[in-house]
């Protein structure tokens, strides 16, 4: 074993690559139970990548067969159900984990100096997660699948100018048909997955280049020892490695929970509406987005105007990019912030969670203008960002991490 | 910080409990059970005497349903296969859709995901919901799914009910005598069936609990199966948990 591996790494940097990114690796030790997320992101990929393999196998992408072929699986493919539901679920999961974990950036300035690169590859990695959920979404061929795409690109219809054209490009067809289908199945399948594998390699590897951020916000490599080690650091592999199978299990355990007695999740993971074929002829009453698209698509339906509505919801994503030059303050974690910027943390979760519902239910006057004045909550989080981090008043920051 | 996480689980929860609300005709509820397979089967029997004529069960094999059922094969071939089908066909019907659409205004859907689509409370209600209206084109009416163009194909066993059923009531019973003054279902028949109320209700719900045993299948294998995968992760936890504590216990 050890001459095979010392032949390999005479042709190849294994030996190195693992010192680099695993057993010498130093994370801070102090992380607590927000740093399980990104492992978990990891997981879940690998999940969504290997059912995702095997239901393309048995998967029909016309618009004669896709919904029937998805019965085949869940009825004669041998275990098709369960891979079904893995990769049906995984997706869900895949947005509550990323959405945790962009929590805890958000709690611990995880975005500040110097790792700004780290939370661009984050956030383009949700974007094309976004894409990727939004095509995959498609594939069921169900009443959902068909009108919830319908609404999405004809969003760019509202565009000026160009906007026909390009919901018409986007589509392939004047309407969504078996053209829009087999598209967005060769980009969920190949065009997508590459893409967000290499930005999950760039998210990484940037991060280790600076090294991991901490709840305390303090930069451990700012104090090493005398072999150059972080008095604060312990190597990712084996603590961490260990710390995260602990993670993985209890990860499982919920997941599992969910795929085997409630897939459908109430109508949120797998919506109740989509058990029927898509009908083109047949407006559903009610069109729903699934539930991690709902906070922005409240957004939407807040602005009276079109195309306005669209600026807003695609300012609510890209006013995240740019968040780590918003952010004046002194202090990274939010331990050390002042009231102001835990009020505003705190007021930012609420609005995205209660937008979430909004988005969720048919509206009503009196739930537009909570939308409204949610939407303009969310985005004073970051507009209001520059002055007050600013201004407020930070605790001073320990010299070594807290625990 | 602590009430940040707070107000997060706090969201998050009210989240799940504003869930799915609705705005539908009062219904009854019932607990479907797909290990009770003599209720399947008599669902089964039921579906194939009164709705397989129109309703398609086209995602669905014979096969399956029969092994699922406690059905032998060879049982299921001589009572309830028609002509040369065979048992490793799909349940499809051959009644054309366009046919159907002349005669019924729209064809009648397939029935194989209807349990999931619609829930079963939404069957059991709507399947007890028709009444006599003569305003319509078969002579009913549903409370559950107005103007449905569906004739009322059970009345034989039901009867006809004279006027719109109370559906979703609590029953209630005269304190004096212990009778039931009222109770959920129809009040007054306009023409009888071969059924009583009850046996009614049972059959539907005989039926109802095939129809969510034929929408998902799997459903029994997979409880099954979650039930080791989560002892499994339960150890799995246990030793998961005492090796990190190993490893962690230097460090302070």
């Amino acid at each position: 074993m050890q001459k095979l591996i010392s032949w390999i790494d005479d042709r190849l940097p294994i030996v190195e690559a693992f010192e680099n990114h695993m057993s010498k690796y130093y994370a801070p030790k102090n992380f607590n139970i927000w740093y399980i997320f990104g492992v978990l992101s990891m997981v879940v990929l690998v999940n969504q990548l290997l059912t995702g393999i095997w239901l393309t196998m048995s998967y029909n992408p016309t618009a004669e067969g896709a919904f029937a072929s998805v019965e085949y699986i869940m009825r004669d493919v041998e275990y098709g159900w369960l891979l079904r539901y893995l990769h049906s679920t995984g997706a869900s999961a895949f947005f509550i984990v990323v959405y945790l974990h962009m929590f805890r950036g958000l709690m611990y300035g995880s975005y500040k100096k110097p790792r700004e690169l780290i939370w661009l590859f984050g956030m383009t990695i949700y974007l094309a997660l976004m894409a990727e959920g939004f095509m995959g979404y498609l594939l069921p061929w169900g009443q959902m699948s068909y009108w919830g795409a319908q609404v999405i690109v004809n969003l760019f219809g509202a565009i000026p100018m160009i906007g026909d054209d390009l919901s018409l490009w986007i589509r392939g067809d004047y309407l969504i048909s078996g053209i829009t289908l087999n598209r967005f199945f060769a980009l969920h399948v190949v065009a997508l997955p590459i893409v967000i594998l290499a930005l999950v390699v760039l998210h990484i590897l940037a991060l280790h280049t600076v090294g991991s951020n901490n709840p305390d916000g303090i930069e451990i490599k700012e104090n090493k020892d005398e072999n150059g080690i972080p008095k604060d650091g312990i190597p990712f592999h084996p603590f961490y490695s260990v710390h995260d199978i602990v993670g993985i299990v209890v990860f499982l355990f919920v997941f599992c929970g969910v795929v085997f007695y409630f897939p459908e999740m109430g109508g949120y993971f797998l919506e109740y509406a989509n058990f029927e074929p898509s009908n083109p002829l047949k407006t559903p009453d009610h069109i729903a987005p699934v539930w991690y698209f709902t906070p922005f698509y409240a957004m939407l339906r807040a602005v009276p105007d079109a195309f306005l509505g669209v600026v807003v919801m695609g300012g609510a994503i890209a006013i995240l990019f740019v968040l780590p030059w918003l952010d004046r303050s002194a202090v990274k974690s939010i331990r050390y912030k002042g009231i102001i910027s835990k009020i505003a943390l705190a007021s930012l979760v609420v609005s995205f969670v209660v937008l979430g519902y909004l988005g969720v239910v048919i509206a009503t006057p009196e739930r537009t203008m909570w939308a409204r004045i949610l939407t303009g909550v969310y985005f004073a989080y970051f507009i209001l960002m520059p002055w007050y981090t600013k201004i407020e008043k930070t605790k001073p920051v320990p010299e070594r991490v807290t625990g | 910080m602590k009430n940040i996480l707070f107000a997060f689980f706090l969201c998050l929860s009210s989240v799940v409990v504003f869930a799915s609300g609705g705005s539908q005709a009062p219904m009854d509820h019932i607990e479907t059970d797909f290990s009770d397979q003599e209720s399947l089967q008599s669902g089964l029997s039921l579906y194939s005497n009164y709705c397989f004529g129109c309703h398609a069960l086209q995602y669905a094999r014979y096969e399956r349903a029969a092994n699922d059922l406690g059905i032998p094969n060879k049982i299921f071939e001589e009572n309830l296969l028609v002509g040369d089908t065979k048992i490793g066909q799909l349940m499809s019907i051959s009644m054309s859709s366009d046919h159907a659409k002349v005669w019924f205004g729209s064809p009648p859907p397939d029935l194989t995901l209807v349990a999931r689509l619609r829930g079963p409370d939404w069957l059991y209600n709507y399947l007890r919901g028709f009444y006599a209206d003569p305003k319509r084109p078969y002579g009913v009416n549903n409370v559950i799914f107005k103007d449905v163009g569906m004739p009322h194909v059970l009345a034989p066993l039901q009867g006809v009910c004279a006027e719109a059923p109370h559906l979703g009531v609590e029953p209630v019973v005269d304190p004096l005598s212990g009778n039931v003054v009222s109770s959920s279902g129809c009040s007054e028949f306009s023409s009888k069936g071969s059924l009583s109320a009850a046996e009614y209700d049972e059959a539907i719900y005989n039926l109802v609990n095939f129809l969510e045993y034929v929408g998902e299948p799997s459903r029994a294998q997979s409880e099954a199966m979650g039930r080791n995968v989560l002892i499994f992760l339960a150890f799995l936890f246990i030793f998961a948990y005492l090796l990190n504590k190993e490893y962690w216990r230097d460090i302070h």
